[in-house]
């Protein structure tokens, strides 16, 4: 099963590869990992997607808790969660049939056009995982010349907190 | 320590270094100097309080260190140069990792402005102990050091303990750079908070299960010896009047001796052992991990039992077998809580039930019960064991290498006190055994100290015989000879019809000759009846390194052994009987 793990992790040199090392020793799966700092530069916040069964996750959880560096984390799936990603996504527009119909697909996906050339479109879509792949999905017809992904950043609805 | 009325001290990094640890306790070092930390050795030549030992290669030190912090359940500490200096470390970090050793590792690095430029003696060593410390770091501001080298003892020594790295940039030890100078007595880390009393619920679920056993048995590892829970232990396993098996790493935590003990159990556990813990109800499961050399089949682990599984590592709970009552908590105080209980239930155990499940051990114990053919005219290498165990009354630390010896030791010798079984249990270090016995040696004087090695494992540190003269370390070596890598050679007999494929040990030095060219006393022994006067003559060299030759059947098998993908009560019992 896909989970979302946010981890605040002590903002220090080293300690992003601690926990991306950890995945690739225990030769646990990364489908994506955002990371930056939060409101407190002293600690960073991570979001990883991941998956496997439910002994795989609890290990994965416990590993990363082990980690001298990991301050809290929260399994985001085991609970109500907003989750986000966004796409840079540039597609080849040069005949205006073609412009059209990328720009339509985009107002569906309430995608924003965000640099235009003669030749290409680079459009701007925000969503869930899912939502970003049927967007690509739609597009397929058109030449997509890059995409580019934040991975998947998540946040506890209501009061649940991972924070100090 | 300063006083807050003194003027704070003024230091260079290189002294804050060896000042921090001296104001931790520490009163050996195991190094090697090089480049990168000369200016750490410059500020040690300047003291007494720490004391220097210099091995023969860094290996050497990272087990010496290692070894004492088995004996001791301190931290050892060990100091090298950057690049080849902390990667012959490597090893030695690595055994200690496994089997959860508290050490601080200090590594010499380049100066700050050549990392990453590819300088001479340059490693990465943050990036290459990574996967096997509990921590790393790396001092970016001379100031810190004192903060650091606290820091690094108290990750090493808390909760699980580990080894700790603290690389050292060669510019952060300037002698002539001078910064304020304070030991800070305790640390806090909001990220680093190991529990240490157990769940109570959880406990008393334990005592409700404990008491309701039928055919209960309790499974002691490592982690009763390094959480110092001995003690607690053999009041609990008493007072129950339960069967008790101890790992590989947990030999000594119950006394060997007493009639309560069923032996190690495992890949060369005893029958007795092995069948106890198949046929158990309930399983109390004590600092032990469930190793797969423990298990054997996860998917046929006792089926019939419900364990209790007693750690301080959330981690370790569940990661093999499901553990049905997980507690987690430093051994002792659990222990203790447990025992709380039990006096406060006033709850007996099953008394009638208990005593069909100990008839029922007892036939086990006359099935295999470490019998092995002692009749012959070659010297058997159990023999050898149960001598040694004899004269020193069960009472040696003994050290040993990786091997058939190994498990001969872990089976034959009598280990009735924790912290006394000193091996590499899981890494599985072969070279670990002779700096291990040293490392003892040198922190324990008037205790005999034994290493149990054979003519592969110890030709790995052989030129560590060079740092015992130096050192004055009179350990005894037992070299179990037999011409061959004994484990490998094993294997290859029961699953490769006996090709000996580079088991065999061609070109063996002269031992006796090689010891005696180093300044120690040599003794061979070929026959039976030299045994135990040659063991005599070497115990009475109270000060002197004896290094005794001792021949021994190459033939020899260590069993039990367990089948391959079987159950655990599935064992072979020698060439011919299988269970």
């Amino acid at each position: 099963m896909r989970h979302i793990i946010s981890v605040l992790l002590e903002n220090e040199p080293g300690s992003l590869a601690r926990v991306v090392g950890l995945f690739a020793q225990r030769g646990y799966n990364i489908d994506s990992l955002t990371v930056a700092p939060t409101e407190d530069a002293t600690m960073s916040r991570l979001t990883l997607v991941t998956h496997g069964n439910d002994q795989v996750i609890e290990q994965i959880t416990k590993q990363l808790h082990k980690l001298i560096e990991v301050v809290k984390l929260q399994d985001l799936s085991e609970s109500a969660h907003v989750e986000r990603e966004l796409m840079l996504i540039k597609v080849k527009a040069t005949s205006n049939e073609q412009r059209d119909e990328v720009k339509r697909c985009a107002d569906i996906f309430r995608g924003q056009i965000i640099d235009v050339t003669a030749k290409t479109f680079t459009i701007q879509v925000v969503g869930t995982s899912d939502k970003l792949d049927a967007f690509i999905e739609a597009l397929k017809g058109s030449a997509i010349i890059e995409v580019v992904r934040s991975g998947v950043s998540g946040i506890a609805r209501g009061e649940k907190t991972l924070a100090l | 320590m300063t006083s807050q009325n003194t003027k704070t001290e003024m230091l260079s990094g290189a002294a804050m270094v060896i000042r921090a640890l001296a104001d931790e306790g520490v009163e050996y070092l195991y190094g090697y100097p090089g480049g990168a930390v000369l200016h750490i050795y410059d500020a040690l030549f300047q003291q007494s309080k720490v004391k220097h030992v210099l091995v023969r290669h860094e290996q050497a030190a990272t087990h010496m260190a290692d070894a004492y912090a088995r004996a001791s359940g301190k931290a050892g500490v060990v100091l090298v140069t950057s690049g080849p200096g902390a990667t012959n470390a490597v090893t030695g970090i690595a055994t200690a990792y496994m089997d959860s050793i508290p050490m601080v590792v200090l590594t010499g690095q380049v100066m700050s402005h050549l990392i990453g430029e590819d300088a001479f003696q340059e490693t990465d060593m943050l990036g290459i102990s990574r996967p096997i410390v509990k921590h790393n770091m790396s001092v970016r501001r001379p100031e810190d050091i004192p903060y650091l080298i606290k820091k690094a003892f108290y990750i090493a020594q808390s909760g699980r303990p580990g080894p700790v790295v603290l690389d050292i940039p060669k510019d952060m030890t300037m002698p002539n750079e001078r910064y304020p100078y304070q030991y800070p007595e305790t640390i806090k880390l909001r990220s680093y908070n190991p529990t240490a009393a157990g769940h109570p619920g959880q406990i008393k679920k334990a005592v409700t299960a404990l008491l309701k056993a039928k055919r209960p048995v309790i499974y002691a590892g490592g982690g009763v010896i390094m959480g110092q829970a001995a003690e607690e232990l053999t009041e609990l396993a008493r007072k129950l009047n339960y069967p008790v098996t101890n790992t590989l790493m947990g030999l000594g935590a119950f006394p060997a001796a007493d009639r309560q003990f069923v032996g190690m159990l495992g890949m060369h556990g005893s029958y007795e052992a092995n069948m106890t813990m198949h046929h158990a109800d309930v399983i109390l499961a004590v600092g032990a991990r469930f190793d797969d050399r423990v298990t054997n089949n996860t998917k046929k682990f006792c089926p019939d039992a419900t364990i209790i599984h007693i750690d301080i590592d959330p981690a370790s709970i569940s990661k093999t077998i499901n553990a049905h009552i997980p507690i987690v908590g430093l051994v002792k105080p659990v222990l203790s809580a447990m025992l709380a209980q039990l006096e406060q239930k006033k709850a007996q155990p099953d008394t009638q039930a208990l005593a069909t499940w100990w008839q029922q051990i007892d036939g086990w114990r006359t099935v295999h019960g470490g019998r092995y053919d002692s009749d012959t005219p070659v010297l058997k290498p159990q023999a050898v064991i149960e001598a040694v165990s004899r004269i020193t009354k069960g009472e040696a630390y003994v050290t040993s290498d990786v091997g058939q010896h190994q498990m001969f030791a872990a089976q034959y010798y009598q280990f009735n006190k924790p912290n006394r079984w000193i091996n590499s249990g899981g890494l599985g270090t072969m070279g670990f055994g002779l700096p291990a016995a040293m490392g003892v040696k040198l922190n324990y004087p008037d205790a005999d100290v034994v290493c149990v090695t054979g003519e592969g494992s110890i030709q790995m540190n052989i030129q560590e015989l060079s740092t015992c003269k130096q050192y004055g370390l009179g350990v005894k070596i037992i070299n179990l000879n037999n011409g061959y890598l004994g484990m490998v050679k094993q294997w290859q007999d029961m699953n490769y019809e006996s090709r000996y494929a580079s088991s065999y040990m061609d070109s063996l030095p002269d031992f006796v000759k090689l010891a005696e060219a180093y300044g120690h006393v040599g003794i061979r022994v070929t026959k039976p009846e030299e045994l135990e006067p040659a063991l005599e003559k070497a115990f009475a060299h109270k000060d002197q390194l004896v290094f005794l030759d001792i021949h021994v059947d190459p033939k020899e098998h260590v069993y039990p052994m367990q089948v391959p993908g079987g159950a655990i009560n599935e064992m072979f019992l020698s060439k011919t009987k299988r269970t």
